[in-house]
């Protein structure tokens, strides 16, 4: 199912790789070379300020965070920019507690993200493999699970997290993270691994294999694709997450860096120079995932919503 | 290895307790910190409840109060406006965005990656940016003033009667180059035979998106559906970052108007049932989201 749509490459930038497009059909009608140039041209005329209007933003932010408090002051947050300087990032850093945040961030993010990609591949493969009795309705109830808007639940986590003691720690959150999430994780690994084929496990059972060592060796490797786009997605979802961190946790030391952008905001306020270097350094994370993952990312988009 | 599922005829039918582990502990994760807790906050909404003291049972004493409670009203109104404005235009921009970038030529990969880079940020980190562009002296007001639009220059987001919208740009920013990723991958799935075909038959570029693209993105307008719905029933960062629902509830949505209740009045009975409000007004969607997935999961 979902597998083969996840197919969109950011990167294939290069040229005529053989598709017909609705474009390129219309083509030959055209009075060749000259109107192909010309909308050619159109193309990116119209694609060029699109992306212009997009990046604005980023490039004003990235600008911003290398300006003086001064200059900001003088001339305007959105003037052209009359100094250079990096103490911004450093006032966020570490007056400002973003370093701090930052750790805090990794630290749920990253055992999250193993965690409930190593439960759900572990539900996933006893769903898709075995005949376990009610697997449908355990799978969907699972996706209900992680459908369900979070609004109807913070109340009580906080006060569950307040109950077994781990209010205002990060363990709240990760368990909330992974209780959360896993129920969808689950439900695209199964898609996924039900189109393994039936022989390759079968041999394995032959060979003496226990279903440990099935899901292990076997199903796992395979359903790489599959865990990858969900580590690149799973990653900024929890990375970026603010609604779960300022219902379980209170203490600013504990905030993630979503959060601890907000109180930036509100210890900075206009000076947006250290607001903008917060933005940055909170951005940066998923920013380089999506960078280095981009492909994986893409698809994990497609798996998450083809279904 | 204990024989713990029946002997049927199909494929690897033995369930050795291990692969019942592999599902019972998620599960169990999921049911300790999802099923239990929604339960319990269905239970909640019936209350009046502090925090502190026992939870009171006042039955739909809270449903009752909000038909008098101006700030739900704004707040669902603003919701379903949300839902239309938000949901609407990052449908109709990421289609077009779509179409316009779906071809593979020199440059695409750039104009997509410059579309989809917002998706990866923060909602905060998305909500600051663009409040320093609404500032009085950011760069709207400043581009505005060089055009000589000068009289429109605005505190966007200070002004009760723009507030709302101001919020709903960077949201709008963020999202289309999601729903872009979406269409592409829809439109990559439409077969060229289908436009060839048309193309011999002297249809227009107007007629073939009309009845050829249209009808075959059919399953990804569903898709595309489900995704703005719930994400806009969930929608809070931006708003809470940006405005915190104000200026005087001009921008509150239920999600946020949900969370001050709850967790800065400490009226959380009353939360309860503001977030069950949101509940309803998912179900349709969660419900058709089930029910195909338990068609996929058959097939």
């Amino acid at each position: 199912m979902t597998a083969t749509h996840a197919t969109t490459d950011l990167k294939d930038a290069e040229g005529p790789a053989g598709r017909t497009g609705p474009a390129k059909v219309a083509a030959p009608r055209r009075p060749a070379p000259s109107g192909r140039a010309l909308r050619t041209a159109g193309f990116h005329l119209s694609a060029g300020l699109l992306s212009a209007l997009w990046l604005l933003p980023i490039a004003l932010v990235l600008v911003t965070s290398t300006r003086t408090f001064d200059d900001i002051a003088a001339h305007g947050v959105g003037s052209w920019p009359h100094s250079f300087t990096f103490d911004s990032f450093r006032q966020a850093w570490v007056d400002g507690g973003q370093q701090r945040a930052l750790i805090n961030s990794m630290l749920v993010t990253i055992p999250t993200v193993l965690l409930s990609l190593g439960l759900a591949s572990m539900a996933a493969f006893a769903l898709s493999r075995y005949d376990l009795p009610f697997r449908r309705v355990l799978l969907l109830l699972m996706l209900g699970g992680n459908l369900l808007p979070p609004q109807i639940l913070l109340i009580p986590v906080s006060k569950l997290s307040e109950m077994l003691g781990i209010y205002d720690q990060l363990y709240a959150l990760i368990g909330v993270q992974v209780g959360f999430g896993v129920g969808f994780y689950v439900f695209v690994l199964h898609g996924f691994m039900r189109a393994i084929p039936g022989e390759i496990q079968q041999a394995a059972v032959i060979d003496g294999a226990n279903p440990w060592q099935i899901y292990w060796r076997i199903i796992l490797p395979l359903a790489r694709p599959a865990l990858a786009a969900l580590t690149a997605l799973s990653f900024t979802w929890i990375f970026n997450d603010l609604l779960w961190a300022i219902t379980v946790l209170r203490t600013d030391t504990q905030m993630p860096i979503t959060a601890s952008l907000i109180g930036l905001q509100g210890q900075y306020v206009s000076m947006w120079n250290v607001i903008a270097a917060g933005s940055v350094i909170a951005a940066a994370p998923t920013v380089a995932v999506f960078l280095r993952f981009q492909r994986y990312f893409v698809a994990g988009l497609n798996l998450g919503a083809v279904k | 290895m204990a024989l713990l599922g029946s002997t049927r005829r199909s494929r690897a039918t033995r369930v050795p307790p291990v692969v019942l582990a592999f599902v019972l502990v998620p599960l169990l994760a999921e049911a300790f910190w999802v099923f239990w807790p929604a339960l319990q906050g269905f239970y909640l909404s019936l209350t009046s409840w502090d925090g502190l003291s026992a939870p009171k049972f006042v039955g739909l004493g809270n449903f009752s109060e909000m038909v008098h409670d101006e700030v739900f009203r704004t707040a669902a109104i603003n919701t379903v406006l949300w839902l239309l404005l938000f949901g609407g235009l990052s449908a109709a921009l990421g289609l077009g965005a779509a179409l316009l970038l779906q071809q593979e030529r020199r440059g695409i990969g750039f104009y997509r990656a410059a579309l989809f880079l917002p998706v990866v940020f923060s909602l905060v980190a998305t909500a600051l940016v663009w409040q320093a562009m609404y500032q009085p002296d950011g760069l709207i007001n400043n581009v505005l003033q060089a055009i000589g639009l000068g009289g429109w220059k605005h505190a966007w987001l200070a002004d009760q009667d723009t507030a709302f919208y101001a919020v709903i740009v960077p949201a709008l920013w963020r999202q289309v180059g999601y729903v872009m990723v979406l269409y592409l991958a829809g439109l990559k799935g439409i077969d060229p035979v289908l436009y060839e075909a048309a193309k011999v038959d002297g249809a227009t570029r107007l007629q073939q998106f009309r009845h050829i693209t249209l009808p075959q993105l059919r399953s990804v307008n569903a898709v595309v559906l489900s995704v703005i719905v719930i994400d806009s029933l969930r929608s809070f960062d931006v708003v809470w970052a940006l405005t915190r629902g104000g200026p005087y509830h001009s921008s509150e949505l239920l999600s946020t108007y949900m969370y001050s209740t709850a967790f800065q009045s400490l009226r959380l009975g009353y939360g309860s049932a503001l977030a069950v409000v949101i509940f309803v007004l998912a179900f349709g969607v969660i419900a058709s989201y089930l029910v195909r997935a338990f068609r996929e999961a058959d097939s």
